[in-house]
């Protein structure tokens, strides 16, 4: 076997048994939870109300957890859209668009747990809040608009010229061409961005402590719909702890008596959360370009 | 090289004091009434062109990309830009739609007239501009999209909303493109780039037709084709040579020969900015050029 073919083969082998790698960890982790929550895995897990004294469940806690990831989409979504937009077809190069990329680079890397203390000082005692779902949701903002600006910036930057240029050619604007010829072609790296961003939300517990709150709730009456009263669980002012949040504070000072195979089994659930929603992402990001694009 | 000294006023019923306005896109072959048709082999092209260039030069920073390009084009007329790679014609093409525009840091000096008027005015919209003037580029770029809504994809931003329409737009489009009998069964289920190249290109080219252009630039349109895909543009261009004014860049002389009925020899200097060398019917540039430069370029002595 001559040296090309055997270094050919090598550098497969190494490349396959890296990917092998990978997926094995992510087997390994989910395998690992869904072991560890055999018997305690049930459907009123996930439909009744936590327990110190026996398994009981996680509702409300899963409740905050999908709550505080559509509060913090919605407004890192549109904001993190329009500013990559800005950033990859308006901004150009210049002093501005430096900063604006310094700062990008600084905030994504700031330990979660200084944002936490940051929103703990802004959004809680600043604005007379207290622990609240939205203050938890800003938090996770400061660290996540960034990152969404960034991917989409990146997104809409892959875009080949080819398709921009058959646009303008044709005497189409600057904007409308962006909004139907890059957008609807950007739609699945923006997705991708998406789905990281959410990743972090659904696991962030750092910088959910001290703004969105930890104090485990007994029960919700999701009959209450005034968005205005605390005590609802619908008003983004309601103290909202996270399945991350839970299961840290299982593990760090529960008084649950069955806290290892509750905490396993929300650690499972989270990641069938992650799991469930990257896929449902990413098929409404398929259905959506297909949508705009008329195919 | 003939200079234009003063381009003749716009044959137009508003008379020559017209203000620059937005310009309106009229039906294609309503080319102006002085305009020589393009078989009339006119070898004088000041005042009589669909299209006129005076001393035009093009910078990309302090690079001199062309200078000094004057020449005319008739309507209703295939015009090639030839020459060895690097020569600017490419350049120069984009000038005519003004998408050296998005270029950053291009500037063009000197005029570009479309029917008398100078489309680097100030007052000209480049955004209108490229409504009349239509780019087909060099390597197929169709829409991700039906092909359906590639054809309607310009008139419908252009405001055309009616189902109607549109669909009638679409039809004659890709009709005019030789298009249609290939596609009419799977319009809207079948994407832009489930297509063969020279299908792709085609549909390019019924996607300009569709925005109602004056004026057709091609650069290099069949470059990225096979022979058979190359001939069947080709027939088409011929075609399309009744309604509208086309310019084609080609690095190919024998489709040169072919398709147009003038041809634009332009080479590089020294400083290596391109110029053009001549401009002329081109059976005479083919057989009988008034340059040395072209003959050799010609008959493959360089370039």
């Amino acid at each position: 076997m001559s040296r090309v073919v055997w270094a050919d083969r090598a550098a497969t082998a190494l490349l396959w048994a890296i990917a092998a790698f990978v997926v094995a960890i992510l087997l390994a982790i989910i395998g690992h939870f869904a072991l560890a929550s055999i018997g305690t895995l049930s459907l009123s897990f996930l439909t009744s109300n936590p327990d110190q004294f026996a398994i009981g469940g996680v509702l409300p806690i899963l409740f905050n957890s999908i709550y505080i990831l559509v509060l913090t989409l919605l407004i890192t979504v549109p904001l993190g859209i329009l500013g990559g937009i800005y950033m990859a077809e308006y901004g150009g190069e210049g002093r501005l668009t430096t900063l604006i990329r310094f700062s990008q680079e600084l905030i994504s890397s700031v330990p979660s747990i200084v944002v936490g203390l940051f929103g703990l000082a802004l959004f809680v005692n600043a604005t007379h809040w207290g622990f609240t779902a939205l203050g938890g949701a800003l938090a996770l903002t400061v660290f996540n608009l960034p990152l969404l600006t960034r991917l989409t910036e990146q997104a809409i930057r892959a875009v080949p010229h080819d398709e921009r240029s058959g646009s303008i050619a044709l005497g189409v604007a600057k904007w409308p061409t962006i909004r139907h010829v890059v957008l609807p072609i950007a739609i699945p790296g923006i997705v991708t961005g998406i789905i990281l961003t959410a990743g972090r939300i659904f696991g962030e517990a750092a910088a959910l402590i001290f703004t969105a709150g930890q104090s485990i709730p007994s029960a919700y009456n999701f009959g209450n719909l005034n968005l205005l009263d605390p005590q609802s669980p619908w008003s983004p002012f309601h103290i909202a702890t996270t399945l991350s949040v839970f299961i840290w504070q299982l593990n760090s000072e529960g008084l649950y008596t069955y806290k290892q195979q509750i905490a396993d089994t929300s650690a499972f659930v989270l990641v069938l959360m992650v799991l469930i929603f990257n896929l449902g992402a990413r098929g409404l990001g398929r259905a959506l370009q297909r949508r705009v694009t008329g195919t | 090289m003939t200079i234009v000294t003063q381009p003749a006023p716009p044959s137009s019923a508003e008379g020559p004091f017209r203000v620059p306005v937005p310009i309106v896109v009229p039906p294609p072959s309503t080319a102006s009434p002085g305009a020589a048709p393009g078989l009339t082999a006119d070898a004088s092209p000041a005042g009589s062109g669909k299209l006129e260039m005076d001393g035009v030069s093009v910078h990309y920073g302090h690079f001199r990309a062309v200078r000094d390009v004057t020449l005319a084009i008739p309507s209703n007329s295939v015009t090639a830009f030839i020459g060895p790679s690097g020569c600017g014609k490419s350049t120069i093409l984009r000038c005519i739609d003004r998408m050296n525009d998005l270029v950053h840091g291009a500037r063009v000096d000197g005029r570009v007239l479309l029917d008398g008027e100078d489309i680097y005015a100030p007052g000209v919209q480049a955004v209108e501009l490229r409504r009349r003037v239509g780019l087909v580029f060099q390597r197929p770029n169709p829409f991700p999209m039906s092909i359906y809504e590639n054809v309607a994809y310009g008139p419908r931003r252009h405001g055309l909303s009616d189902r109607r329409k549109l669909d009638e737009l679409v039809e004659t489009s890709l009709r005019r493109a030789a298009l249609w009998d290939e596609v009419k069964d799977d319009l809207r289920r079948k994407s832009g780039l489930a297509l063969s190249g020279g299908q792709q290109q085609r549909l390019c080219i019924a996607r300009t037709i569709a925005t109602g252009p004056e004026v057709i630039l091609m650069d290099e349109p069949a470059s990225a084709l096979d022979p058979i895909a190359t001939l069947r543009i080709e027939e088409l261009i011929a075609e399309l040579r009744a309604s509208y004014t086309i310019v084609i860049v080609t690095h190919n002389m024998q489709q040169a020969s072919r398709v147009s009925d003038r041809t634009a020899f332009f080479t590089m200097g020294e400083d290596r900015a391109g110029y053009l060398v001549e401009v002329d019917d081109t059976v005479k540039i083919f057989t009988n050029p008034r340059e040395q430069l072209t003959e050799d370029y010609i008959s493959g002595r360089f370039g």
